[in-house]
């Protein structure tokens, strides 16, 4: 395995120009969304979804500022940020795949092999950050692959060639931590106490995510859960609910029965044949 | 104690134009809940075929193994359906994944599909009964598992009234599959022998009855789908139904229409739950704040200060 590649993406630099989306559309060739007016924001994609693998959301906020000479005032600001697929270190889609469709790349991200993909459509309610989806018409489940096509040719993905502002940095993972770090102090010193990083540590319950972010609000605020966990952590502690039960069936049946066990054996081997 | 503490207050959270965060399941009506209903009828019946015949009940040995075998068969069919490309069905053995419930539970279905299939075959034919009797034996084994697993399918997802709930759901679906297995067996077996299948209907019931109640109980707020809009009425329904067709069984006695009415309250009972535990998943995940507040209470309370 070579090293673990991954995606930083630094809002605090996205200016919304959406080249990321449209990059994506264009190298993987992706089916349109519909042409939707949200109505709410500038943002007419929505989310992430089978067809749509890097999503800007454009979030308009008003808040209280000190300005100089010690006036509060009302300053309006957008926040623009950039989506993607979190490629986690520990991925619920690829746990929960029934066929091996999905699998862990050379490069440590997660793709999935369309011509396995059977459309059972598990992966779908699994994922803790909602990113893959089944596609209409299709029936295949679709998501981000980092391009992986284009990785192996030793490219950058789409989305990162495409930023115009370095918004979607693409590299060693290792690397744009260290790089992440540097640019969230130098942040915090120009007096943007609100910027925080989200997805980059590995104690986090996904393991860490292969996509990071920069943000400048709470996790929520850009539509992402505050604290993902992958849902197969709970899996041991399952199925031992489910053995319980299964072994309450089994009792409840016995019990049903009870007063009657005279046939026994004898009964039994004429059971199925009057 | 975290779990006393409120899930999901009246709070105000933040959230990206009240979008939801997750994906909500995409599964079909009625496939999927139809077949959660099939699978458990069809993996209690074969326990029951299996005590049965231990115990000289031929004629409900006789119903509850063509049971088993046709809700295996119609429950399998339907999954096949429900896939976007049903051809590959056999892809699901490609593998076998034990972080997957759903591939652990596709070898669970196909075992007990083949194994009910052979038992039931063997009966109406009279070939082979030794061979119809080991299988029928071995489902002893997949049935409870295949009426339980469906629980772990749901609850391995990142929707919050289903993953939530893993300790009760496994516990709900086996009460409902024992009152559905326990109605039909009432319903297609004379009277005479009909008294075990009565008897399983009515603990199913109250199996699902209680744990119903004790699974909203202790989900708290987070619980809140399982109450309103459409799969509120569901679920009471479902709980309305159960439990009026538990207690119709334990007297009805030799009432032919009030055994059939018990049979059918209790089957259509079954029925709503499955499809009340689907739309309370599809509208837990369709509203952000059941992910949101959880999660970020979960943060708040860990960052001391």
């Amino acid at each position: 395995m070579t090293e673990r590649m991954g995606f930083f993406t630094d809002t605090s630099v996205c200016i919304g120009c959406k080249a990321c989306e449209v990059a994506c559309k264009e190298w993987n060739q992706l089916p349109d969304d519909g042409f939707v007016f949200e109505a709410t924001s500038y943002d007419n994609t929505g989310q992430l979804g089978a067809s749509t693998w890097r999503h800007v959301a454009f979030i308009e906020q008003t808040r209280t500022v000190r300005m100089k000479g010690d006036e509060d005032a009302g300053v309006d600001r957008w926040l623009m940020s950039s989506d993607v697929c979190k490629h986690c270190t520990h991925a619920a889609c690829l746990d929960v795949c029934p066929t091996g469709a999905l699998f862990r790349t050379e490069f440590g991200t997660v793709v999935v092999q369309e011509d396995i993909c059977n459309g059972c459509g598990y992966c779908v309610p699994a994922c803790p950050f909602g990113v893959i989806d089944r596609r209409e018409g299709d029936g295949r489940a679709w998501k981000c692959t980092m391009c992986y096509d284009r990785q192996r040719g030793g490219l950058e993905p789409a989305c990162a060639k495409a930023c115009p502002t370095d918004s979607i940095q693409f590299g060693p993972l290792d690397e744009l931590r260290e790089r992440a770090e540097d640019r969230l102090e130098r942040l915090h010193a120009d007096g943007r106490p609100e910027a925080r990083l989200y997805g980059e540590s590995p104690d986090d319950g996904v393991g860490g995510a292969g996509a990071f972010f920069l943000l400048l609000d709470e996790p929520e605020v850009y539509g992402l859960p505050p604290d993902p966990v992958v849902t197969t952590r709970d899996l041991p502690s399952m199925w031992r609910w489910a053995g319980a039960a299964a072994l309450s069936v089994a009792g409840v049946v016995a019990v049903a029965f009870s007063g009657s066990f005279a046939g026994g054996i004898a009964g039994f081997r004429n059971g199925g044949r009057r | 104690m975290t779990r006393e503490r409120s899930m999901v207050p009246e709070a105000e959270f933040r959230s990206y134009y009240g979008r939801p965060v997750i994906k909500a399941p995409i599964w079909h009506e009625p496939h999927m809940p139809t077949y959660l209903y099939l699978g458990g009828l069809s993996g209690v019946s074969s326990m029951m075929a299996v005590v049965a015949g231990f115990t000289g009940h031929h004629r409900l040995a006789r119903t509850a193994r063509i049971a088993a075998a046709l809700g295996a068969a119609t429950g399998a069919g339907l999954l096949a359906a429900e896939l976007g490309r049903p051809e590959r069905f056999l892809n699901m053995l490609r593998v076998f994944k034990p972080t997957s419930p759903m591939s652990v539970g596709s070898w669970i279905l196909a075992a007990q599909g083949g194994l009910s299939a052979v038992a039931a075959s063997s009966e109406l034919t009279g070939i082979l009964p030794v061979v119809g009797d080991a299988a029928v034996l071995a489902t002893g084994v997949t049935g409870p598992l295949t009426a339980t697993y469906t629980a772990v399918l749901v609850a391995d997802t990142a929707v919050p009234a289903w993953h939530e709930a893993y300790r009760e759901l496994p516990f709900l679906f086996a009460g409902s599959a024992l009152a559905s297995a326990g109605a039909l067996g009432m319903l297609a077996t004379p009277r005479a022998e009909a008294g075990p299948a009565r008897a399983v209907a009515m603990i199913g019931a109250a199996m699902e009855t209680v744990s119903g109640v004790v699974m909203e109980r202790r989900l708290g707020p987070a619980g809140e789908p399982y109450r309103l809009g459409r799969a509120g009425y569901l679920m009471r329904s479902a709980r309305a139904l159960t439990a009026g067709g538990g207690l119709l069984a334990a007297v009805a006695g030799r009432s032919r229409t009030l055994t059939a009415l018990s049979g059918l309250a209790l089957t259509a009972g079954a029925l709503c739950t499955r499809f009340g535990v689907l739309a309370a998943g599809r509208a837990s995940a369709a509203d952000p704040k059941y992910t949101v507040v959880p999660q970020r209470q979960r943060l708040d309370g860990e960052r001391p200060g």
